[in-house]
């Protein structure tokens, strides 16, 4: 039998409270990263060897633009969530992973900050 | 209680089975992943030099161009197009498909060989882009 009450099945949270939720959006992420991947490789090796003009106007295009912040954005939170899942396999001391978990995770956040700001000040700015 | 801990057995880990298709590329998938989320760092450095002018973006552009920065971006290349094959058969076993052993030794060496070709299809392409631009 089970101890689990009907309350408890139906939110589906489990021990850690936390569900399946990073799991579902790393999925979530990767299904995104298909076309916006496939966008990114083509539209770098478009680029190569392009001066900074023309990697200016590319990305002044508001599709390029509003692609590569999106592509960004999914890949950070994607790697957020990988960096996370290898960082709760192999640091097994609780300070240790706290800390390692926390700095990753904001380092994950500042550059994705960073960059979107970066594509909006070529794309937006002038 | 005893001071000593009981010696229980341990159950065998990693280094000790011989390597196979399933438990390498399980550890490629990994490491590619990995090594990703470092390489991202220079795509940040590539867009904020790009926001921040023209002389900072031929600093990063001199990077890239270096046999360092090339080094980085072949395998960059190649750890995007293993983990995308590879997370695609990924998603696949997640909906419960291709999980019989010989399944997954096919998907397997397919996941190999669509990540070599898609590597060397991108630098064809990198290759005739810069030609044709002179």
């Amino acid at each position: 039998m089970s101890y689990r009450t009907d309350l408890g099945r139906v939110r589906g949270l489990g021990s850690a409270k936390g569900g399946v939720h990073d799991w579902w959006m790393a999925r979530l992420t990767s299904v995104a990263l298909v076309p916006l991947g496939l966008w990114f490789v083509i539209a770098m090796v478009g680029l190569i060897g392009a001066p900074y003009a023309e990697v200016a106007a590319w990305l002044r295009s508001p599709l390029n633009a509003t692609l590569m912040v999106l592509f960004l954005g999914t890949t950070f939170y994607h790697t957020k969530l990988g960096i996370q899942v290898i960082v709760e396999d192999y640091v097994h001391e609780e300070t240790a992973k706290i800390v390692s978990l926390a700095v990753l995770n904001m380092a994950c956040v500042a550059l994705a900050v960073a960059s979107i700001i970066a594509v909006l000040k070529v794309a937006v700015g002038g | 209680m005893a001071a000593q801990p009981q010696q229980r057995p341990l159950a065998p880990h990693l280094q000790i089975y011989r390597p196979q298709i399933t438990s390498v590329l399980s550890i490629l998938h990994r490491a590619t992943g990995a090594f990703l989320a470092v390489v991202l760092v220079l795509l940040v450095w590539w867009l904020v030099a790009l926001a921040a002018g023209p002389e900072a973006f031929e600093t990063a552009h001199g990077f890239m161009g270096s046999w360092l920065g090339g080094l980085v971006l072949l395998g960059a290349t190649f750890a995007f197009w293993y983990h995308f094959a590879a997370g695609i058969r990924h998603l696949a076993w997640d909906l419960g498909y291709g999980y019989d052993i010989g399944t997954v030794y096919k998907t397997g060496y397919a996941v190999i060989g669509i990540s070599i070709g898609l590597t060397l299809l991108t630098y064809l392409f990198a290759l005739l882009g810069a030609g044709g631009e002179g």
